[in-house]
C-alpha cells in the first residue's frame, strides 16, 4: 500500500513535449512510473519519449486509461489546464509550476473540490511512492521504499527529509509535496488522513512553514483524527515579521502564523518537534523506538 | 505589490466609490498649489509610503492654510517615516497627498484579503474602524464581521445588505454600502489584489459613506497580465538589494547578523537559517537561488550577500536534486575566485553528485571550507565568523 499513487497509476504529462514536460517526463520513465502519454495541443499524433501525444485530457485519457496527471505547462495557462484535467474526469492532478495568480487557483480548486478530483500543488516538487510512481520533479535515487509518509510545504526541505530517512533506513511510503502557496490543491489535513488509512505508512514527518494557519488546523487535526506517531519540523524561527500593510492579514489570521505558535500547537496536539532541520532522523528513532 | 494611497483612491474612484478631491504632490510648492485648487479651508495632508501607522508617526495632519501644506511638505520630502508597520530604518517619503478635509460622525473597517483557511476572498467589517482595529479583532472577534465570495459566482448584493445591516446601517447608507461592497469585490477580482483596506470608511456629517483611507496589495503572480498596475510599481519603496536580486530571480532578505546565507529554494533556506541561530550564529541575509543555480547567478549572490558590511562568514548551503553539485561548486569556487572573497565560505553539498562537487572544492586553491553535513556546516560557519554570539 501507499497513497495517491502506486505502480499501476497510469500517468500522463500536460505540457508533455516543452522543455520542463519532456526532461521530467524522462526522468519518471527512467524511475519506472507508469507514464502512458501526454498532451500538447495541436501536435496530437505524435510521438514524444516514445508515448502517444494528444491534443486533449479528454482524449488522452479515453485512449490511455490515464488516472494521474502532471501539469508543467506555464503559470498563465495552468488554471486551464487543470479545469481541463478535471473535465475530462482525471482522479488526480499534480500541478508543478510555480508562479499561478493566486485567484485563478480558488477558481480551480473549487472546481476540482466540487468533481471529488485530487489536486496536488501547485508550486510543488510532486508526489513519489518510492520504486513505483514517481510524478514531479524530485531527486529519485534519494528515495527508499519503506514506512514514513513525508508531508511538506517546501521542496528542497522535503527532499532532506526524504534523505535522512533513507540514510536511517526507515524508506519513505509515499512522500507529498503540497507546495508553498497560499491555495494549495490539498492541504496537511488533506494528506495526512490518507496517511493515517494507509497501512504501509507507521509514522508520519511533517514539515511546514511559518506564514497562514495551515501547520496550526493541521495540529487540531492531529490530536482528533491521527493516531500514528509524528514528527514535525517548522521552517523560519529567525525569519523578521517584515513590513506589512495594513490590518486585513492580521486579522484573518488572528495573531496565529509565527513558527512559535505553529511548534507549540503541534506540541499540544501530540506531535513530537525538532527545532533543527538535522534532527529529523535522529527524532524519529527517538519517537518510534526504531 | 503594494500601492500607495493616492493610486489605490485613483482605482477606487474608477470604480465609482466615493472618494475626497486629492492631489499627489513631490514638491512643498506643489503643496501649497494643491489646497486652492482643491478649494476649502481645511485639508488632511498625508505622506505617502507602503506601510500602516502614518498617522501615529505624524506622517498625517490636518492643516488650515497653504504654507502649513507647504511646511508638511517640506519637513517630510525626502525623510523616512517609521511606524510599527516599517523596519527600523523606515519607508521613504517622496510623495504628498493633499486632500479636502471630510466632517465625519462615525469610523468604519472594511477589508478583504485571500483567506487560506477556507480558500475564498474575504470581507471584513466593522463598525469598530479606526486604528485600534487589530485591537479589536483580538479582544471582541465577534466586532469583526465577515463574508466570504464563492469563487465560481463572485460577490452578490445580498450579501453586502447583509453586512449593512448587521453594521447597524440604515436607509440609503445600506444601498451605498452594497454598491461600495460590490464595486469592491469587482476591483479586486478585475485587478487581481491579494488585499484591500479602507480604514476608515466614514460616515460623513450628512450620512453618506465615504473611503478616507485606501490600501492595495496586488497579487505579484498576477502582475503580468496587470500592465496598468505594473507602471504603478514604486521602486523606492523597496530595499535596493532586493529589487537588485529580484532582476536575477534571487529572492533575498536583509537581516541583522553577520553571517551570509546562500541556499537553494525558500524553505531549506529559512530552515538554514534557523539551524546557524542554533548553533549561536545570527543569519545576515536570507537568500533562494531557485533551482537553476548557474555559475551566473551563484556569483550575482555572492556580491549582494557580500554587499552587506556586517557579513563575516559565508554559508553555502545547496541540496542538488536534479542539478549537479559538481557543476554547482565549480560555480562556487569561479564566483569566490572571479569576485575575490576575502571572507571565509563554509560550503555544504548534498543530493546529485555531492561527492564530486566536494573533489571540486578540495582541489581549488580558494580558502573554501568543506562540509560533511548541514549540523557540521552550521558549526564551522558560526566558528568561521568569529564564534557563538
Amino acid at each position: 500500500m501507499s497513497i495517491l499513487v502506486d505502480s499501476n497509476t497510469r500517468v500522463i504529462c500536460q505540457g508533455f513535449t516543452g522543455s520542463q514536460g519532456s526532461f521530467h517526463s524522462e526522468q519518471a520513465l527512467a524511475y519506472g512510473t507508469k507514464m502512458v502519454g501526454g498532451v500538447t495541443p495541436g501536435k496530437g499524433g505524435q510521438v514524444h519519449l516514445g508515448l502517444p501525444v494528444f491534443n486533449s485530457v479528454r482524449e488522452a485519457c479515453a485512449e490511455t486509461g490515464a488516472d494521474a496527471t502532471v501539469i508543467y505547462v506555464p503559470a498563465a495557462f495552468c488554471k486551464d489546464s487543470i479545469l481541463e484535467a478535471a473535465d475530462a474526469g482525471i482522479k488526480l492532478i499534480v500541478c508543478i509550476t510555480e508562479g499561478i495568480p493566486t485567484l485563478d487557483m480558488l477558481v480551480a480548486k473549487e472546481k476540482c473540490d466540487r468533481a471529488g478530483v485530487r489536486l496536488v500543488g501547485p508550486n510543488c516538487p510532486g508526489v513519489i511512492t518510492p520504486g513505483q510512481c514517481k510524478i514531479g520533479i524530485m531527486p529519485g535515487y534519494i528515495h527508499l521504499p519503506g514506512k514514513v509518509g513525508i508531508v511538506s510545504r517546501s521542496g528542497t526541505l522535503t527532499y532532506e527529509a526524504v534523505k535522512q530517512t533513507t540514510d536511517c533506513g526507515f524508506g519513505q511510503s509515499s512522500c507529498v509535496g503540497i507546495g508553498g502557496d497560499p491555495i494549495p490543491g490539498s492541504n496537511f489535513i488533506d494528506i495526512l488522513g490518507l496517511f493515517e488509512a494507509d497501512e504501509q505508512t507507521e509514522a508520519i514527518v511533517m514539515i511546514g512553514e511559518i506564514g497562514g494557519t495551515a501547520e496550526e488546523e493541521a495540529a487540531a487535526f492531529i490530536k482528533t483524527s491521527v493516531s500514528k506517531p509524528v514528527l514535525a519540523y517548522i521552517a523560519g524561527v529567525t525569519a523578521p515579521a517584515g513590513k506589512r500593510m495594513g490590518h486585513a492579514g492580521a486579522i484573518i489570521s488572528g495573531g496565529k502564523g509565527t513558527a512559535d505558535e505553529k511548534f507549540s500547537a503541534l506540541r499540544d496536539a501530540g506531535v513530537k518537534t525538532v527545532r533543527s532541520l538535522a534532527d529529523i532522523g535522529s527524532g524519529l528513532s527517538e519517537l518510534t523506538g526504531w | 505589490m503594494n500601492l500607495h494611497e493616492y493610486q489605490a483612491k485613483q482605482l477606487f474612484a474608477e470604480y465609482g466609490l466615493p472618494v475626497s478631491k486629492a492631489i499627489a504632490v513631490d514638491t512643498a510648492a506643489a503643496a501649497g498649489l494643491a489646497t486652492a485648487e482643491i478649494g476649502g479651508d481645511k485639508w488632511v495632508v498625508k505622506v505617502q509610503v507602503h506601510a500602516g501607522g502614518r498617522g501615529k508617526a505624524g506622517g498625517v495632519k490636518l492643516v488650515d492654510s497653504a504654507a502649513a501644506a507647504e511646511e508638511f511638505a517640506e519637513q517630510w520630502l525626502g525623510k523616512n517615516l517609521v511606524s510599527y508597520q516599517t523596519d527600523a530604518s523606515g519607508q521613504p517619503v517622496h510623495k504628498i497627498l493633499i486632500e479636502a478635509c471630510i466632517e465625519f460622525s462615525q469610523e468604519l473597517y472594511l477589508g478583504a484579503v485571500i483567506d487560506r483557511s477556507t480558500c475564498r476572498v474575504v470581507f471584513m467589517a466593522s463598525v469598530e474602524g479606526g486604528v485600534e482595529i487589530e485591537k479589536v479583532a483580538r479582544e471582541t472577534p465577534e466586532k469583526i464581521l465577515k463574508t466570504t465570495i464563492d469563487p465560481l459566482t463572485g460577490a452578490q448584493p445580498f450579501q453586502g445588505r447583509d453586512l449593512a445591516f448587521r453594521l447597524g446601517l440604515s436607509g440609503a447608507q445600506v444601498k451605498q454600502f452594497t454598491q461600495l461592497f460590490l464595486g469592491l469585490a469587482r476591483l479586486f477580482h478585475d485587478l487581481d489584489l491579494a488585499l484591500l483596506e479602507i480604514n476608515p470608511l466614514v460616515i460623513t456629517a450628512a450620512g453618506d459613506l465615504h473611503c478616507l483611507d485606501g490600501k492595495i496589495s496586488i497579487d505579484g503572480n498576477a502582475l503580468y497580465r496587470q500592465p496598468k498596475l505594473q507602471k504603478m510599481h514604486d521602486l523606492s519603496q523597496e530595499d535596493e538589494r532586493e529589487a537588485r536580486a529580484a532582476k536575477w530571480d534571487l529572492n533575498y532578505v536583509a537581516l541583522d547578523g553577520n553571517i551570509g546565507c546562500m541556499v537553494n529554494g525558500a524553505g531549506l533556506a529559512m530552515g538554514t537559517m534557523d539551524i546557524v541561530q542554533l548553533y549561536g550564529g545570527s543569519p545576515a541575509n536570507f537568500l533562494d537561488v531557485g533551482g537553476g543555480a548557474t555559475r551566473e547567478r551563484v556569483a550575482e549572490a555572492f556580491k549582494i550577500i557580500l554587499s552587506d558590511e556586517n557579513v563575516s562568514a559565508v554559508l553555502v548551503n545547496i541540496f542538488g536534486g536534479i542539478v549537479r553539485c559538481d557543476l554547482i561548486a565549480e560555480g562556487v569556487v569561479g564566483a569566490v575566485q572571479e569576485i575575490g572573497v576575502e571572507v571565509p565560505v563554509v560550503v555544504r553539498l548534498e543530493g546529485n553528485n555531492a561527492e564530486q562537487g566536494r573533489a571540486v572544492l578540495e582541489k581549488s586553491d580558494v580558502n573554501i571550507i568543506a562540509a560533511t553535513s548541514l549540523s557540521d556546516a552550521a558549526e564551522k560557519v558560526v566558528i568561521a565568523a568569529g564564534g557563538a554570539q
